[in-house]
């Protein structure tokens, strides 16, 4: 039993980076329709970045954050103004493309200015370990999971009650509707790679403060994807829940089931909910008409 | 089809040409005079990345079928490559299949996984698709790495050169003549394909699929054809690749693979036989050309070999990225405008020169 409380909550807290990778991602989906294959580049910046200002410069744990966002902000919108608005419009291929683009160069430039190798400093999550009964918990993991649903529900409060968050949802409904109301989607786009980045950068350094940083981060931009298609590609909450299961399935079924299968078990997922469902649990059902 | 300004067909045959203008046909005798003396003058250096180029061409050509053509995109090429290699490559070390029966087997295995990993085409479009094949990528490459008992898991697998009319084709020249014989067959087949009935089926799926089953397109059938068709030549590829290198590695297979077949298709351009010769010869020769350029700046900057990885990463994005942006056709397209410009030299029209007002 306690190894199963230790699982839940490893698992959990993994599932809430992934959530916070594919909240960015669902955000940049609902107001542009542009698939970012970079949100796990943009992760990984998060990570470097808090590395660079609280372990390289010397920067207070606080101060350290504010930077890495607000530096994180700067990247999103330069690539937005930068790369993807001369492509509005556009086939999805090129949508696809670019930001796979997008994620190579990000990566080259990382690895370029902080190397192959992994680097670990010392955390602002606490590092002793919570014992729970039976279980011993790392206490760095427990307190990520409320931190990563705080902003998440922060971004489901900002869609549902800021004028951008709203004039975001508009967009994600009728571009053209929008448009005629006065919206300016430009500015609702930039909005979006800004809340992306902010999200990302998050994940990135609670996952810097969890398993350290490598360019091995990356690799969460993947695991996105059965989660955005679990919970529906355009749904906040989705992202949550579908970050969540994913997370604990991978844990169960590497400790439970083994021979590595846990690596492939979020793809298996994703088919299956392709084939049934795939607008996913929360995702809104799309009609084609002709 | 385009058609070319100031060419007037007067009969049938030149119509239906492939190449029908004499300048087109010596540009092609050039190019083959080229091709046939350029590997007893390159050095093996040279004749290895010619190899990888015209392997990558007919990759790049049976993606194209896919994805430029039909409109199907598909992040699974790595997989499939994978499919061909290893059918291939096990048919003749376990089952002491000739190299060249297993090679064919091989495209036919591999069009049957494409048309299986096609099905869900059915139901899913445009990004839904890509993430589907993006699944099938990954489970395949699982599959590669712990389905030890046929793949070796990844242990590499070695393979015996392969022999045609008595000669082992184990040096890069060797080969060179069974590669470019290859991709100048897909070339040519793959040509020949996309103005057939099918291949205008294929089209007319892209453009709108609706339309297209409107006036009698079996959508579902033609995009399971075009998956097939596809995957015959990425299998084909994939076979090449094992026989090139004699041995089959899974790091060969990845995700990446995918997204660098994908990238020679877009900087070529989608949708062109010659844009993705292009487009692999340029993608394929990139590393090779940023290594060159690194070797070169030693000298005045010896931290240069340490980046050269991360440079060659991010150039690659770079170049997708510019492409996209500012010559989205590629190019094929790039190559076009120059010889639309030189067709009506010295009268070509300029932009701004009619502003004069």
């Amino acid at each position: 039993m306690d190894i199963f409380l230790q699982l839940t909550v490893s698992g959990l807290s993994t599932g809430m980076i992934y959530a916070l990778a594919a909240a960015g991602f669902v955000v940049i989906y609902k107001a542009s329709d542009v698939i970012n294959f970079a949100q796990g580049d943009l992760l990984l910046l998060g990570t470097y970045l808090i590395f660079f200002g609280v372990a390289q410069v010397g920067l207070p744990w606080s101060l350290g954050v504010l930077v890495t966002l607000l530096l994180a902000v700067a990247v999103a919108l330069a690539v937005e103004r930068l790369v993807l608005r001369p492509l509005v419009g556009e086939p999805i291929i090129s949508m696809i493309m670019v930001t796979i683009g997008l994620s190579s160069v990000l990566r080259g430039v990382t690895g370029a200015i902080w190397g192959p190798n992994p680097r670990s400093f010392d955390s602002f999550l606490p590092a002793g370990d919570i014992v729970l009964g039976p279980a011993t918990l790392s206490a760095g993991r427990v307190l990520s999971i409320p931190i990563a649903l705080a902003v998440l529900a922060g971004l489901g409060l900002f869609f549902r009650h800021t004028r951008d968050g709203i004039a975001m949802r508009a967009i994600a409904d009728d571009q053209q509707a929008a448009l005629s109301m006065g919206i300016s989607i430009p500015r609702v786009f930039g909005v979006a790679w800004g809340l992306a980045a902010v999200s990302a950068a998050l994940g990135g350094i609670m996952l810097a403060g969890i398993v350290g940083v490598s360019p091995n981060v990356a690799s969460i931009g993947l695991r996105v994807f059965p989660v955005v298609i679990l919970g529906g590609l355009d749904s906040i909450a989705g992202a949550v829940l579908g970050g969540a299961v994913i997370g604990l399935l991978e844990v169960y079924v590497g400790f439970y089931v083994g021979h590595g299968l846990n690596l492939v078990v979020p793809y298996v997922v994703l088919v299956l909910v392709l084939m049934v469902r795939p607008y996913g649990l929360f995702g809104k059902e799309v009609i084609e008409r002709v | 089809m385009s058609l070319d300004c100031g060419v007037f067909h007067t009969r049938y045959e030149s119509d239906m040409g492939l190449r029908p203008r004499p300048l087109q046909r010596i540009r092609l005798g050039v190019f083959a005079l080229f091709v046939l003396v350029f590997p007893f003058v390159a050095s093996p250096y040279w004749l290895d990345l010619a190899n990888q180029v015209a392997i990558a061409t007919v990759g790049a050509i049976g993606l194209n079928i896919l994805v430029g053509y039909t409109g199907q995109i598909s992040l699974g090429q790595g997989a499939f490559m994978a499919i061909g290699a290893y059918t291939a490559g096990l048919l003749t070390l376990n089952f002491g299949v000739p190299w060249g029966a297993s090679v064919f087997a091989a495209c036919l295995v591999t069009a049957a996984a494409g048309t299986f990993f096609g099905l869900p085409s059915l139901r899913l479009k445009g990004l839904y698709l890509a993430i589907a094949t993006l699944a099938a990528q990954e489970i395949v490459e699982w599959g590669m790495t712990h389905w030890t008992a046929v793949t070796g898991g990844t242990e590499a697998i070695v393979l015996p050169a392969p022999v045609l009319f008595g000669i082992r084709l184990n040096s890069n020249f060797n080969f060179y003549w069974l590669a470019v014989l290859t991709a100048a067959g897909t070339a040519l087949f793959a040509a020949n394909l996309l103005r057939s009935r099918i291949g205008r089926a294929f089209e007319a799926v892209r453009d709108q699929d609706v339309a297209a089953s409107v006036i009698g397109v079996d959508v579902f059938r033609t995009k399971l054809l075009a998956f097939a068709t596809s995957s015959f030549f990425v299998g084909l590829a994939g076979a090449m690749i094992a026989f090139h290198r004699n041995i089959i590695t899974w790091e060969r297979f990845t995700l990446s693979t995918s997204i660098v077949f994908l990238a020679m298709i877009i900087v070529g351009g989608l949708g062109s036989i010659r844009g993705s010769f292009l487009g692999a010869a340029l993608i394929a020769l990139l590393p090779a050309m940023i290594t060159n350029v690194g070797r070169a700046i030693q000298d005045t900057a010896p931290q240069a070999a340490s980046l050269l990885p991360y440079a060659q990463q991010a150039v690659f994005g770079i170049v997708i990225i510019l492409f996209l942006i500012f010559e989205p056709r590629g190019l094929s397209k790039l190559w076009e405008n120059a010889k639309d410009y030189f067709h009506v030299w010295p009268f070509a029209y300029r932009r701004g020169e009619t502003r004069t007002g």
